[in-house]
């Protein structure tokens, strides 16, 4: 068994930034794993420009901005090329990689195992499995990390951010998409991501429009889609389906932690607990995506409780309070809070919409409001609002809701 | 046209059924070449199936079909381990969800008696929760039988062939049959120039019919029907130990739901006839009604993601047994119409295929065979992350030297399948978010991704 005091599964934005904060506090052996053969995370294969402005006042592209966040976390042993095949109670990792199957126990172990897209198969789409469709994940690995052009005019499918990271991908190797297709009424990006669709450097961006179908056997040949009258044929030779992201979280799903059937992330409380107090977990883990910038922050604060709980300055976690969501809200976390003050004095909750929603976001304890605003909310984006936790601790229950307008 | 090739016996189509055609002509000496349409073997009806290992306890009684998944079944089970060959012994239960299927139970477990499966039984309601606690309530009764089980269907007929090729046999892939002549040999046309054979096997699969007009009007007519599948992620197969029959009809086995030997579970197949050979394409409507059936069965599917979806193409005739027959004066075999139970059957097959090939046209001989055990890709056994290495797919756990040693050998992969087939790269959750272009790099100058 390799102990450590804290063991850091996944070196993207959460991990190594939880690892440079615990180094910084000086907690102890903090060792950071990761399945893939270089740090970084997904940033390392974003080679564009648009990260490290909150975290170190720069603009940077992806790659310098995973290797600056390798930087900071200098201080912390990076395994590289360990893959963690489970998680068991009481913080034991088992691994395998290069140097085969090990055990690992941390005091402390905090998951920050990233998110990826949906892929073509979870959306069900119609049509034969030609060569030429992939998600912006394998793109950006194609084009960055090996200097490949895997198609010459693709569709991009979906316009949350993510879909204007593609864009820039494919204009690294200067290749115009033919349209970039969302089902919506509108982008779903927030800045930068409508002035990015505004250069779009000549893409047109088809609104309202949904794919039925890919046609193509061995390679995409075209793609059928519907803007409301009837099937239309619009040719290209590729398809990126791009976000939809989900939570990695194959190795929760064989582990004694709760899952939320919502974000399919871990359940965790205010202070980044799991349900076993030994994990922890900060990221885009926690419900898909958010901004590396967020990811960053949220490793930070999580890393802050780490230290906190290590250096017994924190109780165990004690009784705790559910928070479930309702209405047209898809999720919300943290999913339970608990009795202690938390470290931060304002507490956020995100919460996500299951469809597009006009109405009200009511916080209740118990059957008091709590807290409610008005908003237009979009599937893709996020909701958050801080509240003080004092407000809070004092109900049995908590109960966020998205209540459509009438 | 030039001569290009030559061999005593040609068997065309590289699917599991002349894998093992292959398989056995090889090992009784008579060095046979096997033509593939497709850039590599399984390229057609082999490539989507359910997987399962049959006993042949509903198949028609007297039927060719269940003597030759009885004895593929047999001979499957004694090859295994030396080939290396996963068996998940599952067992099957057949499920009936209303008061008329549940009427009809006798009568299939009369019919599993008859064909000599005897280890058949009824089970009440009661019973059926015991063992399958997960399933829906509303269940009322089934029919267990304890050896049907699951299998590799890839990694079986990959073995078949590389034990063919061992034995002096020879593949050619890429390589399609459009016509022939029969002089007292056949000269068989490709785009690569003529190829002489003593004999010809036909085992075209969705081409069978097609194939058979070289040498006879063909007595069948292929009607391929299409089985989409949606496939599961891993913890579903926690949800269901047995593999899950619904009471069939006349038409179709019906909808199934089964554990994979990669720890996946699959919901599927329809049962669609199409016009087209070659492709099979899946649809939104049928995978949302196959996602909704496999929820209704069992509930806990709804809280698991969907990792995969495909079709399959079986080679369906106006018959409902295998069309397996001699033409010893035009020195050619015809073995088609073979259905879903191919994969079960194709040893089986392969013993009929050589009965007529001593009875007919050679001797066979059996030598000592040359074992060519394969690597393995299922759970239940010993897999090569569990000792080490540098992990290329994550979502399946398939290690940098799986993927080499799938492009390496006397067999590499000859596509993008082929290689997905070999080593499940590709195949899991993320459908190569993470590792297809790191898989790409590795393949590159052998494969083209």
């Amino acid at each position: 068994m390799i102990e450590r005091d804290v063991i850091i599964l996944g070196a993207g934005p959460a991990g190594l930034s939880a690892a440079a904060e615990l180094a910084r506090l000086k907690v102890g052996k903090i060792a950071v794993l990761d399945r893939e053969q270089a740090a970084g995370g997904i940033p390392r294969h974003c080679g564009h420009l648009g990260y490290g402005w909150n975290e170190f006042r720069r603009i940077m592209t992806g790659p310098a901005y995973a290797r600056r966040l390798a930087e900071t976390a200098g201080a912390a042993e990076l395994k590289l090329g360990v893959t963690a095949l489970r998680l068991e109670p009481g913080g034991v990792v088992q691994t395998t990689g290069a140097e085969g199957p090990q055990a690992w126990r941390g005091r402390a172990v905090l998951l920050a195992l990233g998110a990826r897209e949906t892929p073509r198969s979870a959306r069900l789409v119609s049509g034969a499995r030609p060569w030429g469709v992939m998600n912006t994940g394998a793109l950006q690995q194609f084009v960055y990390l090996h200097g490949k052009r895997p198609f010459e005019r693709p569709v991009i499918i979906g316009s949350e951010l993510v879909a204007f990271s593609t864009l820039l991908t494919l204009r690294h190797v200067k290749v115009r998409p033919a349209a970039m297709i969302e089902a919506g009424r509108r982008i779903t990006a927030q800045r930068p991501g409508d002035w990015i669709a505004r250069l779009a450097f000549g893409v047109p961006v088809l609104l309202d429009t949904r794919l039925i179908r890919i046609l193509g056997h061995e390679r995409v040949e075209g793609v059928e889609v519907d803007r409301g009258n009837g099937p239309e044929r619009l040719d290209c030779d590729g398809v990126v389906f791009t976000g939809r992201f989900r939570p990695e979280n194959a190795l929760l799903a064989g582990s004694h932690l709760a899952v939320d059937p919502g974000t399919r992330g871990p359940a965790i409380d205010q202070l980044w607990r799991c349900s076993d107090p030994a994990y922890f977990a900060a990221g885009n883990l926690l419900r898909g995506i958010e901004t590396a910038g967020q990811c960053w922050r949220e490793g930070q604060a999580a890393a802050r409780i780490i230290a906190a709980t290590l250096l017994g300055k924190l109780a165990p976690p004690a009784a705790s309070v559910p928070v479930q969501a309702a209405g047209a809200l898809a999720y919300v976390y943290p999913q339970r809070l608990t009795a202690e003050d938390p470290i931060d004095p304002e507490l956020l909750f995100f919460a996500r919409a299951r469809a597009a929603t006009k109405g009200a976001i009511v916080l209740r304890g118990d059957d008091t409001v709590i807290w409610s605003r008005q908003i237009d909310a979009l599937p893709e984006r996020r909701i958050a609002w801080p509240v003080s936790p004092k407000d809070l601790q004092a109900h049995k229950s908590i109960t966020v809701s998205l209540e459509p307008q009438a | 046209m030039a001569e290009f090739d030559r061999a005593d016996v040609v068997i065309i189509g590289g699917g599991v059924v002349g894998c093992a055609i292959f398989r056995r002509l090889a090992l009784a000496g008579l060095k046979p070449l096997l033509l593939e349409a497709g850039e590599d073997i399984l390229s057609g009806a082999s490539k989507g199936n359910s997987a399962i290992l049959h006993t042949g306890f509903d198949a028609p009684p007297g039927s060719l079909e269940v003597v030759c998944m009885q004895a593929g079944y047999r001979e499957y089970q004694a090859i295994r381990n030396r080939l290396n060959l996963p068996l998940v012994e599952t067992g099957a239960l057949v499920v009936a969800w209303n008061e008329e299927q549940l009427a009809r139970l006798p009568a299939i477990v009369a019919q599993a008696h008859q064909n000599g499966v005897e280890d058949v039984t009824q089970i009440s309601a009661e019973e059926l929760r015991q063992r399958e606690p997960q399933l829906a309530p509303h269940a009322l009764g089934a029919v267990r039988v304890p050896g049907e089980h699951i299998i590799d269907p890839w990694s079986a007929p990959l073995a078949y062939a590389l034990q063919g090729l061992a034995h002096g046999g020879r593949i050619r892939r890429g390589c399609t049959v459009s016509g022939g002549s029969f002089d007292g040999a056949w000269s068989l046309v490709t785009e690569r120039g003529r190829i002489t054979a003593g004999l010809v096997i036909n085992a075209a699969g969705n081409f069978g019919d097609r194939v058979e007009a070289i040498c006879r009007e063909s007595p069948f007519k292929i009607t391929p029907r299409k089985g989409q599948f949606v496939v599961f992620d891993k913890p579903a197969a926690q949800l269901v130990k047995s593999i899950i029959l619904p009471v069939p009809t006349e038409r179709t086995k019906g909808i199934v739901i089964c554990r994979t030997a990669f720890g996946n579970l699959l919901v599927g197949p329809t049962a669609e006839d199409q016009e087209t050979r070659d492709v099979a394409e899946v649809d939104e409507q049928a995978l949302a009604m196959l996602i909704a059936k496999g929820q209704e069965m069992l509930p806990g599917l709804a809280e698991i993601g969907v990792n995969a979806v495909y079709a399959g193409l079986r080679p369906a005739t106006q018959f409902k047994d295998y069309q397996i027959s001699a033409q010893p004066e035009r020195r050619w075999i015809t073995v088609g119409g073979i259905r879903s139970t191919g994969l079960t059957a194709a040893l089986g097959i392969a013993g009929q295929v050589g009965d007529l090939v001593a009875q007919h046209f050679h001797p066979m001989e059996e030598s000592a065979p040359t074992w060519t055990p394969v690597p393995n890709l299922c759970e239940e056994r010993p897999r090569p992350y569990q000792i080490g290495g540098e992990i290329v797919c994550h979502c399946e756990w398939v290690t940098r030297g799986e993927i080499e040693a799938a492009l390496t050998g006397p067999l590499p992969a000859g596509d993008v399948g082929g290689l997905k087939r070999r080593t499940r790269a590709m195949m899991g959750r993320c459908q190569g978010f993470y590792c297809s272009a790191q898989v790409a790099a590795i393949a590159e100058g052998r494969i083209t991704l």
